[in-house]
C-alpha cells in the first residue's frame, strides 16, 4: 500500500515538474510566482508585459498565420507570449500591416516580448527540477 | 498610437531585455542586478557606437 501510494506521489510529482513551465508560457512571471519567487516573478510579468503592450501601442503587427519563412519564425516569436497572443489574436487587436517604422518597432517588441517570456518559462522550469537555485 | 524616437524605443528595448537576462542568467539578486545592468550598458554603448558608424560610412 506505501509503495502505490509513493509510486502516485512520485508519479504526480512528476508532472508537476511542467507546471511552472506551462504556467510560465502562458502568463509571465506565473512559474516564479508558483515557485515563490515573487519578486522574480513580478519583474519578469512587468518586464514582458510592458514590453507586448508598448509593441501593440506602436502598432506592431500580430503574426497569425505562416505564409512564408519569416511569417513562421514572427509567428512562433508571438506564440511565445502565451495568452496575451490568443487574447490579442481573438480579439483582432494587432495590426494586419506596417504602414510606418515605429509599427515596425513594434512588430519587434511584440515578437522578443514572447522569446523572452519562454526564456523565463524554463528559468521557472530551471528552478523547479533544481538546477537553477 | 505610441511613437517614440529611434533612441526612445532602443532605450526602451534594453530596459526590458536586460530585466530579462539578469533574471534568468544569474542565481543572486545582487548579481542578476549587475548582469542585468551590464547588459543594459552594452545595449545602449553598442547602439551609439554603430550608430556612430553608419553616420561615416553613409554617402
Amino acid at each position: 500500500m506505501s509503495n502505490k501510494a509513493a509510486a502516485a506521489g512520485k508519479e504526480s510529482g512528476q508532472r508537476a515538474v511542467y507546471l511552472p513551465l506551462i504556467a510560465g508560457w502562458l502568463v509571465p512571471g506565473a512559474g516564479h510566482f508558483l515557485l515563490r519567487k515573487w519578486w522574480r516573478g513580478a519583474f519578469l510579468f512587468v518586464a514582458i508585459v510592458c514590453m507586448f503592450a508598448l509593441g501593440m501601442a506602436m502598432g506592431g503587427k500580430l503574426y497569425t498565420g505562416a505564409e512564408n519563412i519569416l511569417d513562421m519564425l514572427g509567428l512562433a516569436g508571438d506564440v511565445g507570449n502565451g495568452l496575451m497572443f490568443f487574447i490579442t489574436h481573438f480579439l483582432g487587436i494587432g495590426a494586419q500591416h506596417v504602414r510606418v517604422t515605429t509599427a515596425d518597432y513594434g512588430t519587434k517588441f511584440m515578437v522578443v516580448a514572447g522569446l523572452l517570456n519562454v526564456m523565463a518559462a524554463v528559468d521557472a522550469h530551471n528552478l523547479r527540477t533544481g538546477r537553477k537555485h | 498610437m505610441f511613437q517614440p524616437s529611434h533612441f526612445t524605443a532602443v532605450l526602451l528595448f534594453a530596459l526590458f531585455a536586460s530585466t530579462v537576462f539578469g533574471i534568468t542568467m544569474r542565481e543572486t539578486p545582487r548579481r542578476m542586478f549587475r548582469s542585468g545592468t551590464y547588459c543594459f550598458a552594452l545595449f545602449v554603448c553598442s547602439v551609439i557606437v554603430f550608430s556612430w558608424v553608419m553616420y561615416f560610412i553613409s554617402p
